[in-house]
């Protein structure tokens, strides 16, 4: 058992390094004639303070023909060195991240020429909000997956939890009882879930989706026949202030970025650290682990193949719940109709795209942040570049991705499969 | 906490002994995982998926899981207003006004919905006063006009299943539909009737792109449908709106993103009178289930596709392309979807707006799973949840229920649906034959 089953690094075929090799390549050359040669004249602006920072970092003022062909010269370079030379996986690393950060850097380059200065720390702040429900999402994905569970649900959960949180804060006035309450409503729904998929054994798609809808049209009906009517006493709920860590939030471009925000942020932070260390660490997560590979193995060796199975269940309903809450109490405050608007499918997406593990979902989740901060960012500096696009990422990115062209990841074995004791 | 086997212990009948039809506890075992491509793994999950829909319920099930819902959904409705709220704070001194007060909602909502879906007898009474007789219809034909798209997304969810495929993607290849069709109706010229019939065309073509992509994904490189198709709708989406930002689908003059309206030569003929809005969509969707049908039990490919979706290892081994099979089926199905596209924006919208697709290709799912896959099925289902649908705008409108809550009776119905062994559980109904139950349901992501 594997921690990591990434075939990819067994099969990494020559195959797969011309293709990919061909990928930096292009890359390259869409930086250079592109970005570098359609730009507008003038420079692009990028500011990395905010307002009433205590350190002041200069302005990045970039124009980006010679920054976009340059930097495509260099993805050219690296990508026909990646396709030719057999090289071992930590340089293979350096030459995709490099690669993809020049193309993120000409692409901005390139959207910003011209315009207002494009402000990095809203940006990444922007990226880490949108991040939150997707990694709290993909997490609970993880805990369900990893004990052989589909968790298609994830949509629902949101959604849940963002209604059950807006509604207790409102109701009582107190944030914290919201925080709770979506979580626990996230792990109503997961508990649903647990019981149509491992007692009566549904289908775990079909249930996961009919639960999606489910929960769509309960927090829809509860929302105009109670919240609209009622809309000062049961869904005015205040939102969690930023909180900074002392030091750390003071660092300049990280701090306001990593350690000045809500709550949900510190929560996500704790919750990425026990779900990785709890799958891959401990002995609880080999056991979980375990039932989802192999629950017949599992059952020998005395573990509770279906007691595992309805607790990362619900654990992961609770860990999706928070993220739920964090759509409503961590930002607007307010509830609205179908208020995850297909998050919960990002989160999948994600989680899917990080080969079912809390690390690589998080990535995946960051990654599908950044294109939903900056479709929010290049709107408000006046960038002609379309955001319907840029919101488009996310799912084309996990097409290609589940096509195989990134290297496949692997569900666990037994995802999926009901257990019946033998 | 408490023993393991507490889930399945808690009712051994049900579960423990209808799951395990011949390879109940292997099927973990005997899952691909060596084959990356998994072009063999899909033989298990694909035949678990088919018996899921197929034999998961009986009559009996199906009437009693329609009746759990509707008590459920009348339940909810009277508990969450506040005038029964009310009345039961006080249930100890005026227990009688509770109970009427809660009966009287629910009952309100439900004839109101029977009223605005079937027959409103009002109308009879103003006909022999000089009201207008189709109004007496009206209900009757809003059934048919919203049971159309359902029907044609039905059909494009239930042949996928029939193949051991579960395409969620029917929104995706509704909007393929709509932008082809719509697109057709009001930017070509052509005369009447062969307008309409190219813009139909063009909808089941514009379906059948989106559908044959996630097909051929799934032969070539095994890619899961279920992941494809959830991400091609999100992508289908945004496609629609930023097409909806270009000049050639922008409606003149308007900045809001809405497309002209399709001429009149392409729109779907009334079928009984301007007055109603029942229209040739539906006569299309009937051909379309007669003609899958037809597909299914008397040709060639459906019974390629059937054994495929029983058994795609013993249908290679008979000489079938299981991979050829699952594009074709995933043409036809998005096709259907795009026809449902079609029907919607040719015979009731008129133009493209961002919001087309509704729900569709989510109650398609709903549709499928209660009509079990089969034609006739998913017309009965398709006109029961349109009956739903268009009962529920009558009944928002009469006695300001919202509307959603006949989204939660429709989940609640399938929900129900699809789990027999709670349906029994909760009717005390005794087990029928071995075959029915709680039978192997799994399917795994398989790639």
């Amino acid at each position: 058992m594997t921690t990591v089953p990434l075939l990819h690094e067994e099969g990494f075929s020559l195959d797969r390094q011309k293709a990919f090799g061909g990928l930096f390549v292009a890359l390259g050359l869409v930086d250079i004639f592109v970005f570098g040669l359609l730009a507008n004249s003038g420079d692009a602006v990028f500011t990395f303070t905010l307002t009433g920072a205590a350190v002041n970092v200069p302005n990045l003022s970039l124009a980006p023909g010679p920054v976009c062909e340059g930097l495509g010269a260099l993805s050219v370079v690296l990508g026909v060195a990646y396709a030719v030379f057999n090289l071992s996986k930590l340089p293979r690393g350096v030459i995709s991240a490099t690669a993809g950060i020049a193309f993120v850097v000409s692409f901005l380059c390139w959207a910003d020429a011209g315009l207002v200065p494009l402000p990095f720390v809203s940006l990444m702040q922007a990226t880490m909000l949108a991040a939150i429900p997707l990694i709290l999402g993909a997490l609970s994905g993880c805990l369900c997956e990893r004990s052989g569970v589909i968790n298609i649900a994830i949509e629902g959960q949101l959604l849940l939890g963002a209604f059950g949180a807006a509604v207790i804060a409102s109701a009582f006035g107190s944030l914290w009882l919201g925080l709770i309450t979506g979580s626990l409503a996230g792990g109503l729904l997961a508990a649903l879930l647990a019981v149509f998929a491992i007692r009566y054994m549904v289908d775990q798609i079909i249930v996961g989706v009919v639960l999606n809808v489910f929960a769509s049209g309960l927090t829809g009906y509860l929302y105009d026949q109670a919240l609209v009517p009622y809309q000062n006493r049961l869904n005015s709920p205040n939102t969690f202030s930023p909180i900074k860590i002392p030091v750390l939030g003071d660092i300049p471009i990280i701090g306001p970025i990593l350690f000045d925000s809500t709550i949900f942020l510190y929560i996500t932070y704790a919750m990425l650290a026990l779900v990785h260390i709890g799958l891959f660490k401990t002995r609880w997560g080999l056991r979980v682990r375990a039932v989802g590979e192999h629950p017949t193995a599992a059952d020998t060796v005395g573990i509770k193949v279906l007691w595992t199975r309805y607790r990362n269940v619900l654990l992961g309903g609770l860990v999706a719940g928070i993220g739920g809450a964090s759509l409503t109490i961590g930002s607007v405050g307010s509830f609205g109709k179908d208020i995850s608007s297909g998050q919960g499918y990002i989160a999948l997406a994600a989680m899917i795209f990080g080969r079912w593990t809390p690390l690589g979902a998080t990535g995946a989740a960051l990654f599908f942040g950044f294109t939903l901060g900056l479709a929010n960012v290049l709107g408000t500096i006046g960038s002609p570049i379309p955001s319907d696009l840029l919101l488009m990422i996310p799912y084309a990115a996990t097409i290609v991705a589940v096509t195989g062209f990134v290297g496949r990841g692997r569900p666990p074995r037994a995802d999926g499969q009901p257990y019946v004791k033998a | 906490m408490s023993e393991p086997t507490e889930g399945a212990g808690g009712t051994p009948v049900d579960t423990s002994v209808s799951a395990t039809p011949p390879g109940g506890p292997e099927s973990p075992v005997t899952t691909d995982g060596e084959t990356p491509a998994g072009h063999k793994g899909g033989g298990i999950s694909a035949h678990a998926l088919l018996n899921a829909v197929l034999e998961g319920n009986s009559a009996v099930v199906t009437f009693l899981a329609i009746v759990s819902a509707i008590v459920i959904g009348g339940l909810l409705i009277a508990f969450t207003s506040p005038v029964v709220l009310h009345a039961w704070s006080k249930v100890f001194s005026h227990p009688g006004t509770a109970f009427s007060r809660a009966w009287g909602i629910a009952a309100s909502a439900y004839s109101a919905m029977f009223e605005g879906s079937i027959f409103n007898p009002h109308t009879v009474s103003a006909a022999f006063h000089g009201g207008s007789t189709a109004a007496i219809f009206n209900p009757l034909s809003e059934t048919a006009v919203n049971a159309t798209p359902l029907i044609l997304s039905g059909l494009s969810v239930a042949l996928a299943f029939r193949a051991g495929l579960f395409n969620i993607g029917a929104t995706g290849q509704f909007i393929g539909g709509t932008m082809v069709a719509g697109w057709i109706g009001f930017a070509v010229h052509l005369p009447v009737v062969i307008h309409v019939v190219v813009a139909v065309i063009g909808g089941f073509a514009g379906g059948a792109v989106v559908g044959w992509f996630v097909g051929d994904m799934k032969a070539r490189t095994g890619a899961h449908e279920v992941i494809v198709t959830i991400m091609l709708n999100y992508v289908m989406e945004f496609l629609l709106l930023y097409l909806l930002g270009l000049t050639v689908f922008r409606q003149p003059g308007r900045t809001d993103p809405i497309s002209p309206s399709v001429a009149a030569n392409a729109t779907l003929p009334h079928l009984a009178g301007s007055n109603l809005r029942i229209n040739a969509g539906f006569l299309v969707a009937l051909a379309a289930a007669a003609a899958v049908w037809w597909l299914l039990n008397r040709t060639t490919v459906g019974f390629e596709l059937r054994t495929v979706g029983a058994n795609p290892n013993a249908a290679r081994s008979a000489g079938m392309s299981p991979e050829r099979t699952w594009v074709v089926v995933m043409m036809i199905a998005g096709g259907l979807a795009g026809l449902a596209g079609a029907s919607v924006v040719l015979g009731t919208d008129f133009q493209l707006t961002p919001q087309i697709y509704g729900t569709y290709g989510i109650d398609a799912i709903t549709v499928a799973l209660l009509g079990r896959a089969s034609p006739g099925g998913v017309v009965l289902a398709a006109l029961l949840y349109g009956s739903l649908h268009a009962g529920g705008i009558q009944m928002q409108a009469q006695t300001q229920i919202p509307v959603d809550i006949v989204t939660v009776i429709q989940a609640l119905i399938v929900l129900f649906v699809a789990a027999p062994p709670l349906v029994r559980e909760i009717f005390h109904l005794r087990r029928r034959g071995a075959g029915e139950g709680g039978q192997l349901l799994a399917q795994g992501w398989g790639s």
